[in-house]
């Protein structure tokens, strides 16, 4: 691949749990303003792969390439730094903070202040500007007139978008989707269709979805996993006729 | 979609139980100055059995000391209730502060005559510093012990975090018992004590250790700046990352909330409290005894806090109060009335540990959040285990 342009670049990416080979020599290119799809069966290690990403697992053996620079794996609490966001499986919103607190919390990195000043109350600007940043990205995902609710009394499908707004509030390069239409309704998933498409133009995003529509609709490329390996990559269209990924995946599925 | 939802327009309305400053600080002096009158006018002009049964049952001299245990209780909840801390040894901060108490208000350093904004009289020497000052080195020296003390458990998790800071409850007052003769110097007078420690002086009139009334209002002043702190924190950067770390913390490391020092603070702002109290605490028994600072301590601030509701101020105080209350006059008294009755003869004020033990196992059983739960804490205790890992394996 063009390997001259790519934001992220991942080589050969191994990751044991004792014996079982979670993820076995994994490549994996993304371009800024890419979509890329991540799809495969159940346990095929494509939460595997965000939380070797992320610093949630161990790395056995593989390579890292950011903006053309090779990279050491990351610690969880690099990645802000990084330009790099995740949307968790489930929801994963802090449940006793507002809708407006917890988009705030995913705006840490724009928040100048230190903690010392911050509680002794010397921090009104910045406080005022994250909350504006915070607002603006609720409003993106159209729920601004929640700001004040606690995230805990939302229904499923608000919390899904408050996710969001949280991840792409610190507008990072690399925006990590995981499963973002997961127990959607149909009204819903073709929302969220449109949001994804919206979100691309600001971040290059990796997508791990099951519905086959919304990938199909949204992304640019597909890496299919199954077993740990990449079985085929490409165009969503090359990938889709592709008789391997038939087999493994979407004939059985659908 | 919930159709009730507005999703676009911004409600005006503001969220229940919000800082709201102004209304909750009218309220805590009405409450304050209702008290106080109660005790100044009211009960003296009761008539007798009423005015006993308030004497036994509530007695004015128990108030002050329940507001130390406020103060306190209310720098834990930062630890334990924002933060999600288990800290099992914040007697030790109570005794730090009461420490410097004695160290900066007494005769006790008698080689040296060191003063500031103190009205004790110069012939007499020592260390003798303003109380409000000295109110202010206790809870930063204290902040500064909460530091050491959580630097070292900060890559610990619940389990261990509560044994280390549990030796740390054990040390400190160790060393305070047996500090009469560290390499020939005498620190804290052992088992002694020090005593007494200067009195409070406030608008130009020295308090003699039986103006209580004027000691009331001091503490209320004193709680009400620790309600102060709990709410104003909560409500910013800080309480903000505390409450994103006690409920996911690899979730709020990955979105750039700085565990390590999120975590330092809230140590340093709860011993800050822990050191008001202990100074407070010190002038209110008039010196400070190092048998005093038990393990048991630590244990009722703890049962205050999960009583009253984790990381709600006000159940806090509630709990704080209630057990206060109940350790120092509602047991004794209702002792006194069941042996009245009965003809029996048991020490009831002796089985207060039954008592909040038992407590402490119905709550758990049947009311995990508290008596006064952070609203939102509700759902999330009562919801069952399936939505707690969003890091799944796929």
């Amino acid at each position: 691949m063009n390997s001259g342009s790519d934001l992220l670049s991942i080589k050969s990416l191994s990751v044991n749990f004792g014996g079982l080979k979670a993820l076995n020599d994994v490549y994996l290119d993304l371009h800024p303003g890419e979509v890329v799809g991540l799809i495969g069966p159940n346990g095929a290690g494509k939460t595997t792969l965000f939380n070797a990403l992320c610093g949630l697992v161990d790395v056995t053996n593989g390579e890292l390439i950011l903006n053309n620079k090779k990279h050491d794996w990351p610690k969880p609490f690099e990645l802000p730094k990084l330009g790099i966001a995740r949307t968790l499986q489930g929801v994963g919103l802090f449940p006793d903070l507002t809708v407006l607190e917890n988009v705030m919390i995913g705006a840490s990195i724009k928040s100048k202040t230190g903690l010392i000043s911050a509680a002794l109350g010397f921090d009104k600007k910045d406080e005022r500007a994250l909350k504006e940043v915070a607002m603006s990205a609720l409003e993106r995902v159209y729920c601004g007139g929640i700001a004040d609710r606690k995230a805990n009394s939302l229904p499923y499908p608000v919390t899904k978008r408050v996710a969001i707004a949280r991840a792409l509030v610190s507008e990072p390069q690399i925006l990590l989707l995981d499963e973002p239409a997961g127990g959607l309704g149909a009204p819903d998933i073709e929302w969220m269709n449109l949001l994804i498409h919206n979100l691309a133009s600001q971040s290059a995003i990796i997508l791990v979805e099951h519905h086959m529509d919304v990938v199909m609709n949204v992304c640019d490329r597909l890496y299919v996993l199954n077993f740990g390996e990449v079985i085929a990559s490409g165009k969503v269209d090359a990938v889709r006729e592709d008789p391997a990924v038939i087999a493994a995946y979407l004939g059985v599925s659908h | 979609m919930a159709k009730s939802l507005n999703l676009f327009k911004r409600e005006n309305k503001k969220v229940s139980g919000a800082f709201n400053q102004a209304k909750w600080i009218r309220g805590f002096t009405i409450a304050a100055i209702a008290v106080w009158a109660f005790y100044a006018f009211v009960v003296d002009k009761l008539p007798d059995s009423l005015s006993s049964f308030f004497q036994s049952w509530f007695p004015a001299s128990s108030i002050n000391e329940s507001l130390v245990w406020v103060i306190c209780a209310l720098g834990l909840n930062i630890v334990v209730g924002y933060a999600g801390l288990l800290d099992l040894g914040f007697v030790a901060f109570w005794a730090i502060g009461g420490y410097c108490a004695g160290w900066f208000m007494s005769d006790f350093f008698y080689q040296v005559n060191i003063r500031f904004g103190t009205m004790t009289p110069k012939e007499i020497p020592g260390v003798h510093i303003s109380f409000w000052l000295v109110l202010l080195i206790g809870a930063l020296v204290c902040a500064l012990f909460g530091v050491i003390i959580g630097a070292p458990t900060l890559r610990l998790k619940s389990d261990y975090l509560a044994l280390v800071t549990l030796g740390f409850g054990e040390i400190i007052p160790q060393v305070f018992y047996n500090g009469e003769n560290i390499a020939g110097f005498n620190l804290t007078n052992g088992s002694k004590g020090i005593s007494p420690v200067d009195n409070i002086g406030i608008f130009g009139k020295k308090l003699g250790p039986f103006d209580l009334d004027w000691k009331y209002f001091i503490f209320c002043c004193l709680t009400a700046l620790m309600i102060f702190i709990s709410l104003k924190i909560r409500s910013g950067k800080l309480g903000r990352a505390w409450l994103a770390i006690r409920e996911d913390e690899l979730a709020a490391s990955m979105m750039g909330v700085p565990l390590m020092r999120s975590k330092l603070a809230a140590y340093a702002v709860g011993a800050f409290s822990g050191g008001i109290g202990g100074v407070a605490f010190a002038t209110h028994v008039n010196g400070v005894f190092a048998d005093r600072f038990t393990f048991s301590i630590s244990i009722i601030l703890l049962a205050m806090v999960v009583l009253g509701g984790m990381g709600n101020v006000w159940g806090v105080m509630v709990g704080a109060l209630l057990i206060a209350w109940v350790n120092a006059a509602g047991l004794p008294a209702f002792g006194d009335m069941v042996n009245g009755a009965l003809g029996t003869n048991i020490n009831f004020p002796s089985y207060n540990f039954l008592l909040f033990g038992g407590v402490l196992i119905l709550m758990m059983l049947f009311k995990r959040e508290g008596l006064l739960p952070e609203s939102r804490l509700k759902s999330l205790m009562h919801e069952t285990d399936d939505a707690s890992s969003n890091v799944g394996t796929h």
